[in-house]
This record gives C-alpha cells, sequence and structure tokens, in this order.
C-alpha cells in the first residue's frame, strides 16, 4: 500500500487520560478503564462502538485479553506489541492498517500503570524480569536499567561533541518551565541549572532530575477513519505520518550510542506525511532522561548530530523558545507511569485541538516520537490539523 | 528424557549451543569469543549465525584481552546494595563490543577512550570478564 494513500486516512479523534501523580487506592486496571472511558466519551462515542484495541503492559504477556474484559468490548482488531515506552506511539501503524482494511471501525489506544503506589514490590520485579528477559551477557554487571544505559550513552555524547552537564540541565529546566504552566503536570516547583547540577548523583552524569519521574497515571486515545471523524465532536487531528525502526535492545548491542533509530524513523514518518523539519511547529519527545531530547533532536534533524547540547542552550526549547518541546512538561516533570508513549500523543492532540490552556503554541503539525528500553526502539508520528492536510 | 540429556546423537556428548558454550569455558577459567570462519570477524555476544555474513561456522578464541573504554559511568549505590560501581562498554582491539566494568581504580576514573587490559575474576564458582586501566601508552 502507497503511503500517500494512508496520509491523512486516519485521524485521532478522542482522548483520555486518569490517575495522574498518585492515584491512592486505585488498581492498574481501574484507572486504564477511567482514561479509555474518557477518551471514548471524548470522541463522542460508546464503549459499544471500540471494536479495535492497542495496549501492552511492562508485566503482564497477555495484557490485551484482560483490557478487554474489564472494558466489556470484543474488539477484532488487537495489537499488542510490546516495545516498551514507544509502544503507545508504534500502534498507530497497525491501527491506521487495520482501519483503512475495514478489520475494525474505532481503535482504542490505551496504557495505564499505579507503580507509584501500588504494593508491588520493585526489587523482586527487577528480579523477576532477569528470569523471564534474560540478558546474560550484561546481568553480571550488575546494571542499574534503565539509566544506566542512557548513561553510558551520555558519557559517549559528551566525550565525542563535547556535551555538558549544563546543556544537560537545560533540558530538564526547560520541561519544568512547561510543567508551570500546565496545571495537570505533577512536579511544578521552579527548577534551575544549578538545581539539577546539585542534585542526588545517581549514575554519572546524570543526576536524579536527569531523570524521569515515577509516577502512576493511565492515557488513551481514540483513532477512526477521516471520513467518520469529521462527524464527531471534536476537530479531527489527522495521522499524517508514521514509522517504527528497532535496532537493539540491550544497550552493549547499540552500535553507535550517539545515533538511535530515530534517524530513520523520523525521515520515514516525515517522507510519508510529505513534510520537512521546517513544517513541525511542536514537538512531544519521549523524554525519559535528559540526554534523550538532545538525541532526537539531532537524529530527527532539528539539528546536526553532535550540536544538540548547544540547540537547547539559552532556554531554547522552553516557553518563549524557538522550538516548543514537550510542552505539557515531559516525562521529565508532567509524569512518568513506566511507559510514557501514550502521554505524547494526547499532548500532541491538546495542542492541535487548542486545549493546551497556557501553554498553548500555533500548532498546525506535531511530530511525536516515542522510545523505548534502552535506546531499543524508536517510533516516530506527525500529527496535523486540517489546515496541514 | 533424563538419559537423552545426557548423550547425544550416537552416544556422544550433547553439543551445547554457543551461549551454554561461552559459559561452559568461562567456568573452566578460560574465556573464548566467537570468530567466524569464512568472514575472520569475532563475534560478542555468542550466537548462531555470524551477524555479518551469516555464516554458522565459528571458531573460539581467546581474545588478547585489550580493549578501548567505549562509554563508562558510576552506579551510585548505597552501601547495603555494595556501593559505587564502575560500569562500561568495552571495544575489544578484536573488533567486538562487550558490557564490563573497570576494576582496581574509583569507579569515576575511568574516561572514554582510556586502554583497558581484561583479567578473569572468579566469584562463588563463576567467572567474569573484567578490566584494569592500562598504564598510559602500553
Amino acid at each position: 500500500m502507497n503511503s500517500s494513500v494512508l496520509r491523512g486516512a486516519t485521524a485521532v479523534a478522542g482522548v483520555g487520560h486518569a490517575g495522574l501523580g498518585a492515584a491512592h487506592g486505585y488498581a492498574e486496571i481501574e484507572i486504564l478503564a477511567q482514561a479509555a472511558r474518557q477518551a471514548v466519551a471524548d470522541a463522542g462515542l460508546r464503549m459499544s462502538d471500540i471494536d479495535g484495541l492497542c495496549t501492552c503492559s511492562a508485566a503482564a504477556t497477555m495484557w490485551a485479553m484482560p483490557v478487554a474484559e474489564y472494558l466489556g468490548i470484543r474488539p477484532s482488531f488487537i495489537d499488542s506489541t510490546m516495545l516498551g515506552g514507544s509502544s503507545f506511539v508504534a500502534h498507530l501503524s497497525p491501527a491506521m492498517h487495520a482501519l483503512q482494511a475495514g478489520e475494525c471501525n474505532a481503535v482504542l489506544v490505551c496504557y495505564g500503570s499505579t507503580q507509584r503506589t501500588s504494593a508491588m514490590n520493585r526489587a523482586a520485579v527487577g528480579k523477576m524480569r532477569q528470569m523471564l528477559d534474560p540478558q546474560p551477557y550484561e546481568t553480571p554487571y550488575e546494571p542499574m536499567q534503565p539509566i544506566s544505559a542512557y548513561a553510558l550513552a551520555t558519557s559517549r555524547h559528551m566525550a565525542e561533541y563535547g556535551t555538558t552537564r549544563e546543556q544537560l540541565a537545560e533540558v530538564a529546566v526547560a520541561a519544568r518551565a512547561w510543567a508551570r504552566l500546565n496545571p495537570e503536570a505533577y512536579t511544578r516547583d521552579p527548577l534551575t541549572i544549578r538545581d539539577v547540577l546539585d542534585s542526588r548523583m545517581v549514575c554519572d552524569p546524570l543526576t536524579v532530575r536527569d531523570c524521569c519521574l515515577l509516577t502512576d497515571g493511565a492515557g488513551a486515545f481514540v483513532l477512526v477513519r477521516a471520513d467518520r471523524a469529521r462527524d464527531l465532536p471534536h476537530p479531527p487531528v489527522y495521522v499524517l505520518g508514521c514509522a517504527t525502526q528497532v535496532w537493539h535492545r540491550q544497550i552493549s548491542s547499540m552500535a553507535d550510542l550517539t545515533v538511535t533509530a530515530a534517524s530513520v524513523s523520523g525521515p520515514r514518518a516525515l517522507r510519508m506525511a510529505g513534510l520537512s523539519t521546517q513544517d513541525v511547529d511542536l514537538l512531544c519527545l519521549y523524554d525519559a532522561f535528559t540526554i534523550n531530547t538532545i538525541l532526537f533532536l539531532e537524529d530527527l534533524g532539528f539539528c546536526p548530530k553532535g550540536e544538540g547540547g548547544r540547540f537547547v542552550c539559552g532556554g531554547a526549547i522552553a516557553p518563549g523558545g524557538r522550538l516548543p518541546v514537550n510542552t505539557n512538561g515531559g516525562g521529565l516533570s508532567f509524569g512518568h507511569p513506566g511507559m510514557y508513549g501514550v502521554f505524547l500523543v494526547i499532548e500532541a492532540v491538546r495542542q492541535l485541538r487548542g486545549q493546551a490552556g497556557a501553554r498553548q503554541q500555533e500548532v498546525d503539525v506535531a511530530l511525536v516520537h516515542g522510545n523505548g528500553a534502552t535506546l531499543s526502539s524508536q517510533s516516530t508520528a506527525i500529527l496535523g490539523t486540517a489546515a496541514a492536510l | 528424557m533424563q538419559d537423552e540429556a545426557q548423550a547425544g546423537p550416537g552416544g556422544g556428548p550433547v553439543p551445547l549451543g554457543p551461549e551454554q558454550t561461552y559459559f561452559a569455558y568461562l567456568h573452566e577459567g578460560e574465556w573464548r569469543i566467537q570468530q567466524c570462519r569464512p568472514c575472520g570477524r569475532a563475534v560478542f555476544y555468542p550466537r548462531l549465525a555470524c551477524p555479518h555474513c551469516e555464516a554458522q561456522d565459528f571458531d573460539w578464541i581467546s581474545p588478547a584481552g585489550r580493549g578501548t573504554i567505549y562509554a563508562t559511568t558510576v552506579m551510585r549505590r548505597g552501601v547495603q546494595a555494595g556501593g559505587d560501581l564502575n560500569l562500561c562498554l568495552v571495544d575489544l582491539d578484536e573488533g567486538v563490543r562487550m558490557m564490563s566494568r573497570v576494576e582496581g581504580v574509583d569507579p569515576a576514573v575511568p574516561r572514554v577512550g582510556d586502554r583497558v587490559r581484561a583479567r578473569l575474576r572468579r566469584d562463588e564458582g563463576a567467572s567474569l570478564v573484567v578490566f584494569e586501566l592500562m598504564e598510559a601508552g602500553a
């Protein structure tokens, strides 16, 4: 199927989230269901209209089934591909294909986690993961994953391109400045570059403020064919392009720690959209760690390789800067419930609909970029308003 | 089933896959990695087919044990968790990369580009390949 046929053929019709921050007293499936119901209602649909389901979990290997059961739906299209945090951006492509092939008419993409408040023993889960998903050539060295992998990538970027801790801190400070404009963001205290540099070192050179938050949260969105979206309550947000690329699993198998597969997924998504980086008004980048934003700005073509640290300086990606990045506050300050990909899409939709309140930008084209595991999976989507069609 | 597990076809020993072969060597105190016979390139981690030429024909060679730090970090851990620990990626002179750690110095001392030499460390019967910094110019 030619990409140009799919450009703009599918639209996001509804978004919703629930349990952001700390969802005391609620189970994972319950906040997921709250977010799902919100997204379906936002789309002007009923749960019984949903006949496609995309979801996955960091723990449950058969997650699509309990989700379908709990929501009381009987989907004819299911995709539960698990690529880590990028998954819910990666789900766009199969969902789009299924919708266009007529396998289903309304796809619900959803995720939820109560990692912050649940009684789950994180150390025990870590041990279990080592047994179920062994990495025998890395585990003996006791890496603290995922942060160790990102710290290694940071060390390489610093050595090769002279990137500094201050430049990394700029990313965290910009994210916080955006979060301060978003009443839904979890962490909204003022943050300075000095604060980031002076906070607790976790994995050199990354401090706790270079790392995303550990929060609860659930998010969902609904995809329909574009013709149907035009009859639903909100202005459609069109999927203009999307592409996913996987190069490795383990950080020790990544060929060049300064170049991610975003350097392929980004251009592929833009090509499908028939657009260039200059057409992009706003970016939602998966900022699990401050180095991510720098790597993705480079790999997606917003600055040359190695220039990401210098690019973000002087508040360039903060409110009032030259390129709005992660306007909700990102994984660094908005929230990060284990996997964050679904929230990238939600923020882009809010901005494209003009529902972003104090942080609203003038946006017709948004680039969403998801990352999974240890820089392992990369998934880019280009979303746009009717003006971008 | 038990008998079959102990004897391969024709009564010989059960052949081991690349992963178990690697760890069996390490267990005997020998560090060996794969080298593809047809294309001559070293391969790590051990696998069934050469990632460069797809051949499935390997020698198990002993690396010279010298390499260069490609990336490095210090995992800041409490004393109870074992204390601070170095974690690095080392590019062996044979042309492959592996995760390891540098021992013998403060974990923050190793730098990207430093030359290192491998050492086999034996802990509770298991052998682990770790590295030490080589003197400048070595």
